[in-house]
Order: structure tokens, then sequence, then C-alpha cells
């Protein structure tokens, strides 16, 4: 049976007619077509899939588009300004080279920015800890880490 | 002029995209009128369809169409081809069973496509795959490769009724024996180089269309190698010409090897296309990727190492027994053979060398290349007998590492290759000093009161990239050429478009490429963008694999670029009004020799594009020019890593304390990109050694199908590694580079299973060295 999910993604009211079963990432990337938030496990294990709900990061795949109700949601697509210039946390990723193919990248720099609004000057082992949710088969984490410790504090600067 | 770009830590181009969510990969694209296909998979490790029930399914809501095997055979649709011939010992060309695209009354892996179901949404398409029946008789499964090989073993195949696709060697087998009998000492090893799977993040997806209004198809899919793709699917499985045939690549996940190869899926959603007249498309879920992904390693061997009193290398003796799966995938063959015993010489002078591999057919996803494909195989064999010899000799490892080493170039092996360059004691000795080694002895002390076991253990690795002449490659079996190609497309204004047929899938090609191209052009980096990944853009390509991006894609480009710098020698001469021997170009600028008048390549290119001034007896307008090449020889990149590590005899839980990497990959266009690959390399070679294993029980069925079950390394499970690198150019091509993508994977298993064994005390250990593993290895090192 179709249900209608109302919630704002990345500032915006959006209003959609899913199936009961329909997962948030299916719609957040079907039907919104926001693909920036990818799916890369069944498991809720990756982290790919990861978006920010009622400013908390969430994994989109392991929950329920009518879960979504009355949230707001930002995707990757709402994180940069709106003229386009990089969150911190972005700009550390780029800096610090945090990234290689780019497919865990979303829902590492959601997941980031959640971790150093409380982490405002974390250590390496706080970081790593903090990446358990999220697999990256690229980077060895190595350059993720360097990214998030930079981030935290660059976040922290510009408050 | 603007700084040199070569050799500069440069943010890459590509990441703007990939940190807001405007990547575009495989599954992002969704086509009008676009339909869901999902595969249905045999349950069963072995056994006969007997009969398939696709009725219920083919009328479930929004059901497009359900095909099986004999849809497939009707259509008259090849089966997967292997690329490369594997010749046996005694001349006949290797067992090549048909590889249908849907199981053709058998199945021989669990996993294997036995059905599609096509509907208008996904969900639809996984509902009416529940309702696909079949009925199988079940079968007899072996998983194992050297119980395949045991009279009386289930057989998959009537082409290989003993299971086996080869016996292959390589090397002087009398001489080599003669050798061992007049050795002073012998190592001897045997162990398992676990079966491992890929798990790029992103999974493989497809989605082909067809256009009845030119009858033509467009496939995206994740691939590393679209050309090649393109050409496997319509010369040898589809039937189709070449030019009616798109195939492309965009952003991709990650590879690491599975995407290489053509997969079934991807034939099966370009053939559904027509049928349907209508876009196809599949993503596979994780489940799906372990189950049906191209496998890596998965060898048993017994290796044996001779050597004189003084720790001299005499011999190595080695038999593998390589698990190729249930079908014979894109590359498969010339993994445990070309990639693999051609490496055993490693760093060192060992005078002979003989190999024998027998590649072996299972009930399991077939084996192909995963990074490093056969070189971390080689590596793990020569490194752990050469570290296993010292122990036995009393030998300092670094020093007998050193009394071995090639010091003499160019250096023919007794293995085929013959290396061109090479500065194996400036690695070395690099990482033993970063590595403190001279200070292990107090801090194994140190540990040792805290009741913790430390251990040190080293991995001098040597592998073959820039894969390949392909005169070289054609000889030993391949059947394709490795060249690759590239085409600069000067702009009026001056701006640059590099189209390249090697394929960036986390390699940042786009910062790195633009680098060498803006460098020799004297343009800012955002002045040159690289193009890859479609096959309607591009004029061919070979792909990326075998870290050979930058030693011939970059090569390929280089020649392009001098095309370029001659022809616009000859654009500036005309407008200098001087003569063309006497034009000189430096990074952007044309200078007529020892004089002040100069034209910028800004200029130039104009003059080509707006040729009112131009020598048009002499020269076509534009600045436009492409190049193949085809490499002389493979580089030969080679490194030190050190890797300390502490254990916990209580929970047999390994620790890595350090890490240090020291490598040779010739010239570097970018280090930052280089660590990064570096690092990546690593991760992957320490998840081999410590956490990762691919299981099949004995029925055949995936025990470790989830990444709750297989463990990737998670971000506590590495160290931060301390990497620096040593330049030897490659002296082939021109930009002097070797290539980095595959390194760490290849030596870093060995320097752990080194450094573990050496902290425990015990001869060997097998892959992963998971805390039950190694506890358990304690206590038998204590019994005994």
């Amino acid at each position: 049976m179709a249900v209608r999910v109302s919630f704002k993604v990345n500032g915006k009211s959006v209003s959609s007619e899913v199936e009961e079963r329909t997962l948030l990432v299916s719609l957040i990337r079907d039907t919104l077509r926001l693909t920036g938030t990818h799916v890369g496990c069944d498991t809720a294990q990756c982290g790919a899939c990861t978006v920010m709900m009622n400013g908390r990061a969430v994994k989109s795949c392991s929950m329920l588009a009518m879960q979504a109700e009355g949230a707001e949601i930002t995707t990757i697509e709402g994180v940069a300004k709106p003229d386009g210039t990089l969150h911190p946390m972005q700009a550390a990723f780029k800096e610090h080279h945090g990234l290689q193919c780019g497919f865990c990248t979303p829902g590492m720099v959601i997941n980031a920015i959640d971790f150093a609004k409380g982490n405002p000057n974390p250590t390496e082992q706080d970081v790593r800890e903090a990446l358990e949710g999220n697999l990256c088969r690229c980077t060895g984490y190595h350059n993720i880490v360097k990214s998030i410790m930079a981030g935290a504090k660059a976040m922290a600067a510009a408050k | 002029m603007n700084a040199p770009l070569i050799g500069a830590r440069i943010p890459r181009k590509e990441d703007y995209r990939f940190l807001t969510g405007a990547g575009r990969y495989t599954d992002d694209v969704t086509l009008p009128h676009q339909t869901h296909a999902v595969f249905v998979r045999s349950p069963h490790a072995h056994a006969k369809i007997k009969s398939i029930n696709s009725s219920r399914a083919k009328s479930a809501p929004g059901v497009l169409a359900v095909y099986t095997g004999d849809d497939i055979a009707a259509a008259k649709l090849g089966g997967l081809p292997c690329g490369w011939l594997i010749t046996d010992v005694n001349g006949q060309p290797m067992k090549e069973p048909p590889y249908p695209v849907l199981a053709q009354g058998k199945v021989r892996f669990s996993g294997e496509r036995v059905a599609v179901v096509v509907a208008e949404t996904l969900d639809q398409a996984h509902d009416a795959a529940e309702l696909v029946e079949v009925n199988y008789e079940v079968l007899p499964a072996v998983v194992d490769a050297v119980k395949a090989l045991a009279k009386g073993a289930p057989a998959l195949h009537e082409v290989a009724p003993d299971n086996t696709c080869y016996v292959w060697a390589l090397g002087d087998k009398s001489a080599v024996d003669a050798a061992f009998a007049k050795a002073a000492h012998v190592t001897k090893l045997e162990f398992v180089n676990n079966r491992l799977i890929p798990n790029a993040i992103e999974p493989r997806a497809a989605n082909g269309s067809y256009s009845r209004a030119d009858d033509s198809y467009t496939l995206y899919v994740a691939s590393q190698n679209p050309h090649v793709e393109r050409l496997l699917m319509t010369a040898f499985v589809m039937g189709l010409p070449e030019h009616k045939v798109r195939v492309v690549a965009g952003d991709v996940g990650g590879g690491f090897g599975s995407k290489i190869y053509l997969y079934a899926e991807d034939v099966v959603v370009t053939w559904a296309s027509k049928q349907l007249n209508r876009p196809v498309k599949w993503t596979a879920d994780r489940s799906e990727s372990y189950l049906s992904d191209a496998h890596g390693r998965d060898h048993t061997t017994t290796a044996e190492l001779a050597l004189d009193k003084d720790g001299k290398f005499l011999a190595m003796r080695v038999k593998t027994a390589a698990n190729v799966g249930a079908y014979l995938s894109t590359f498969a063959s010339c993994v445990p053979t070309i990639l693999y015993a051609t490496l055993l010489a490693g760093q060192y002078t060992t005078p002979v060398i003989h190999c024998e591999v027998t590649a072996v057919f299972t009930n399991t996803s077939p084996v192909d290349a995963y990074r490093g494909a056969g070189r971390p195989e080689a590596t793990y064999v020569v490194e752990r007998l050469v570290e296993t010899a010292a122990r036995e000799l009393k030998i300092d490892a670094a020093e007998i590492r050193r009394r071995n080493f090639i010091r003499s170039f160019p250096y023919q092996t007794p293995v085929a290759l013959l290396y061109d360059t090479g500065n194996y004691d400036a690695t070395l000795d690099a990482a033993t000093k970063m590595a403190d080694v001279a200070g292990f002895a107090a801090r194994k002390a140190e540990a040792a009161k805290r009741g913790k076991l430390r251990g040190l253990g080293y991995a001098c690795y040597i592998e073959a990239c820039g894969i390949a002449p392909s005169a070289v490659a054609g000889s030993l079996g391949a059947r394709a050429g490795l060249f690759e190609a590239g085409e600069i497309r000067v702009h009026p204004t001056g701006s640059v478009t590099v189209f390249t047929g090697s394929h960036s899938h986390g390699q940042g090609h786009e910062t790195s490429f633009a680098q060498v191209v803006a460098d020799r052009l004297g343009l800012p980096i955002d002045s040159v963008d690289i193009v890859h990944g479609d096959t309607s853009k591009i004029l061919f390509g070979m792909g990326t694999y075998g870290s050979r991006s930058i030693a011939v894609g970059g090569t390929a480009i280089v020649k392009a670029l001098d095309k370029i710098v001659a022809k616009g020698k000859k654009i500036a001469a005309h407008l200098l009004e001087a003569a063309e021997a006497d034009i000189e170009y430096d990074r952007g600028v044309f200078t007529v020799k020892g004089t002040d008048k100069k034209k910028m390549f800004g200029e130039v290119s104009f003059a080509a594009y707006v040729p009112h001034n131009y020598p048009h007896d002499k020269l076509e307008p534009g600045l436009n020019e492409n190049a193949f090449y085809d490499p002389t020889n493979f580089t030969f990149p080679a490194g030190s890593y050190v890797c300390e590590v502490e254990v916990d005899p209580e929970t047999g839980v390994v620790r890595i304390e350090r890490w240090i990497a020291v490598d040779d990959f010739g010239k570097i266009i970018n280090p930052m990109i280089v660590d990064g690959q570096v690092h990546g390399g690593l991760a992957q070679g320490i998840g081999q050694a410590l956490t990762e294993n691919c299981h099949y029980d004995a029925s055949g069925q995936l025990v470790t199908g989830s990444f709750m079950d297989y463990s990737i390394p998670r971000a506590t499970d590495v160290p931060m590694f301390e990497v620096d690198t040593r330049e030897t150019p490659c002296t082939h091509n021109p930009l002097g580079v070797k290539g980095c993508g595959e390194a760490g994977a290849i030596g870093a298993p060995a320097a752990l299973m080194n450094a573990i064994t050496d902290a425990i005390g015990a001869k060997d250990l097998p892959m992963p060295a998971t805390p039950q593993t190694v506890w358990r290895a304690i206590q038998n090192e204590k019994a005994a």
C-alpha cells in the first residue's frame, strides 16, 4: 500500500508517495534523484548511505522512508554553502587527500561532521573509533583520519 | 612561466564533485523508460537444472520478461571468453569449458546466474524473482583445489574430467634439482595464500540500452576498461559490430581488479535491452558482490629455497595448486602463471628457479586478478622463504637480503624477466633506518616486561608493472594487445582536453595526467581536463590494471604531446619568420634560438585554428594529435617494508605498532596521490594477513558472504603508515615512471606474517592471523 511521507531535504520541503517497505535511501536516490547518497552494502556496515537526520548521522539504508516523516534531512548535496563553497570538513578531505574513488566519501563526510560537532579536537584513536560504521577500501583510512582531525579543528575555528 | 607541476603535491581536480555528491556512478544513471533486472542465482554449488518454471514470475505485477539459459541459447549468445591462452607442459592448450551468461543445464558455483527477471521497478523484479521455480538435482561439490585434484573428486566440466585446467611450468628443473642436491641448507614452507574477495565499496552495476533508430547499444557499466569490455562483448559473445556499441564507465567506485572483467550481467542487460526495446539496469547488492565478483589469490603452495652455508641463495623450487573457480574469468589463466612465477626471483640473484602450477576448477566463484594479481602470491613465497631461512641460519634478516641483492642492471632473471633498473639497497637501508631496527631489541625487552610479544618483519618486494609489451604478452598467450592510447585536443584559445584509454576509479588520473600535460605545455592545471571511460569519446584504450596507467597511458599522452610540440614548432617558425630548426620549446614558450623572439603556446594554438597567417602549403590547420604507445618492457617498482607488531599472548590479538614503507616507483608525478595509493594497498595487504578470508563450506556455500562475516579492515585495524620513496627512474619510458597502485598489497602480507611469526616464535602461521589462529599457534609453541 502506498503511503505519503513529507519531510525536508536540504532545506526544501518534499512530499512523496512510497510503498511501506521503501527504504529512506531509495526515496532519496531513486525518487528525489539525490544520488550523492550511496548504497554499498545490505547489512548497514559500510556507511556509504549516511545522511544527517535532525542533526544526527544515520544510515538511510536501514530506515524506512516513512520513519523520516516530519524530519529535517541533509544529504551530501546540502553540505556545501549555497554558493558552492565547501564545508570545512569537505575542504579538509580535499586538502588531506581523504578520498580516492569517492564512493564512501559522502557517508564519511556526513559522519565526520556529526562526530566533529561533539569532538572539536579529537585524537587519532577517537577518529578511528568514530569510523567504526564507515568502510573505505581505497585509502587505508590514513588520510581520512588526518582529514577528520583537521576538519574538526576547522569546524571549531569557524564557529 | 608556471612552477613545475610534475612532482608537485596538487589537490585533486576530481575531488569537488565527489565531495558534493556530484559523482556519477553507474547506478546513478537512470534513463527514460528505465527497467530493472534481478538475477535468480543458484543456491547450490553444483547441481543439474532439471526444470525452470517461470510462469508465475512472468505474470507478477510489473514484470516485462523472464529469461533463462534456454533464451540465451536460442539467441545464440556465446560464452564469456578468457583473454589469455596458457599452453601446458605437454604443449597442449589449457582446457576452456564454456562459461554461459545464464546457466545451461548445470550450475557450478553458488551464485551462478540461472535466470533474470526484468520489471518496471526494482521491487517488482525482486518480488518476481522469488517466484521463479528452479528444480535442481544437487550434485557433490568440491571447493578446495587440492581436493579437486584427488581421484574420485566431483568433476565440473566434461572437457576437464580431472578438474585440471592446465599444468604449466617455468624454469630449468634439472638445474634446480641439481642445486638442491648439493645445498648446505634447504628451507621449506607449505602454505595457503588465502582466497580474498575484492569488495570495492561500489558494487558492480550495468545499465544497457538499445536504440532502434540506429540499431545501436549503450552500456553504462562499472568497469576498469570500457574498450576491452566492448571488444569482448561484441566480438566474442554477442556477435555485434563494435561501432554499434558504446560502453561508458563513468565514475567507478573502486575496482582493485574486480571490474576488469566482462561479466555475464553486463551481457544480459545489454541483450535484454534490445528484446524489450527499453533500458535495463542491474546493480549488485553486496551479497551478489560476494557471490559473483571474481575472487583473488587461493594458492596452495610448497616452496623451497636452497642456500649455501653463508646464506647465498642457490635455487628455488615452487609447486602451486591455483584455484581458478568454476569457470575461467577474463584473465584468470595468466594470473597464477605469467604474473606469478616470473616474479619468483624477487630482488635476488637466485641463479635457478623452477615453478610448476596446476590450475584447478572448483565449485566456487571464478578467481581472477585482485590488486597485485600473482605478484603478492610470488612475493609471499619469496619473502617468507627468505625470512625463514635467515632465522634457520641465524643470519640477520636484512643482512641475508643484502647478501643476495641484484646490484647490476639490466639483470636477466632465470624466470624470463629483464629488470631494467633498481636500487634495492637504497630502499632497504632507508626502511631499516626509519624503523630504528637498531633499537628493536630494547623495545622487545620492554614489551616482554609488560607480558607482550614484540616482533619485526621485512618484505622486499618487486613487481612487474606497466603491462605490457604486446609482442611479449602475445608470445606468452595474451589474446589482446596491451598498449595504450591518448589524444591531446588543443582548443583555439589554448586550453586542452586530453582523452586517455586509461581509466581512473580512484587513482586520480584527472589530476596526475593533467599535471603531465600542463607542465609540458606551460599551462595552469585548470586549463587541462582529462576525459576517460567512454568509448564514444576516446579513440581506444586497454584500461587500468597492473599499475599500468602512468607508465603506459601516461606515455601515450607524452607521445601525443611530442606531436603537438612538433607541429607547434612549425607554426611558431612561420609566425616568427624563422627556420623550424631554430625554434626551441620549453614549457609553453617557442623561442628563436639565441634571440628574444618568442611565441606563447596560446598564440600558436590560436594561429592553428584561426589560420590567417599560416603555412597552408606545409601544414593542416588545427592542433589535435593522438598516439598509441606499446611499451618495450615491463617496469619494475620495488621497495622495502618493515613492520613491527605486538602480540598479546593471552588473547592472540596482533597490534601493528609501526609500518614503514620505502618504495621506488621511479619518477613521481604527484607524491600526495602516490602516498595515498601506498596507504590503500598496504591496508588491503594487511587485510589479507590479518582479517580477510573467503570461506566456502564443504558443500560449496559461501560462509563469508557479507561485511559482517568477511572482515575488510576497519579504521581501527590499521596504523598510521610511515611512507617514503627512493627514485630510480625507469629507463624505457620518457617520464621515468614505474607505477604504484599495487605495491602495498604486494609487499604487506609477507612483512606482517614475518613480524607475527617473529613475535610468537613460530615457523609459520596461516593467513589471516586472527586472534584465534595466533593464540592457537602460541599454545602449540608452548606445547612443543
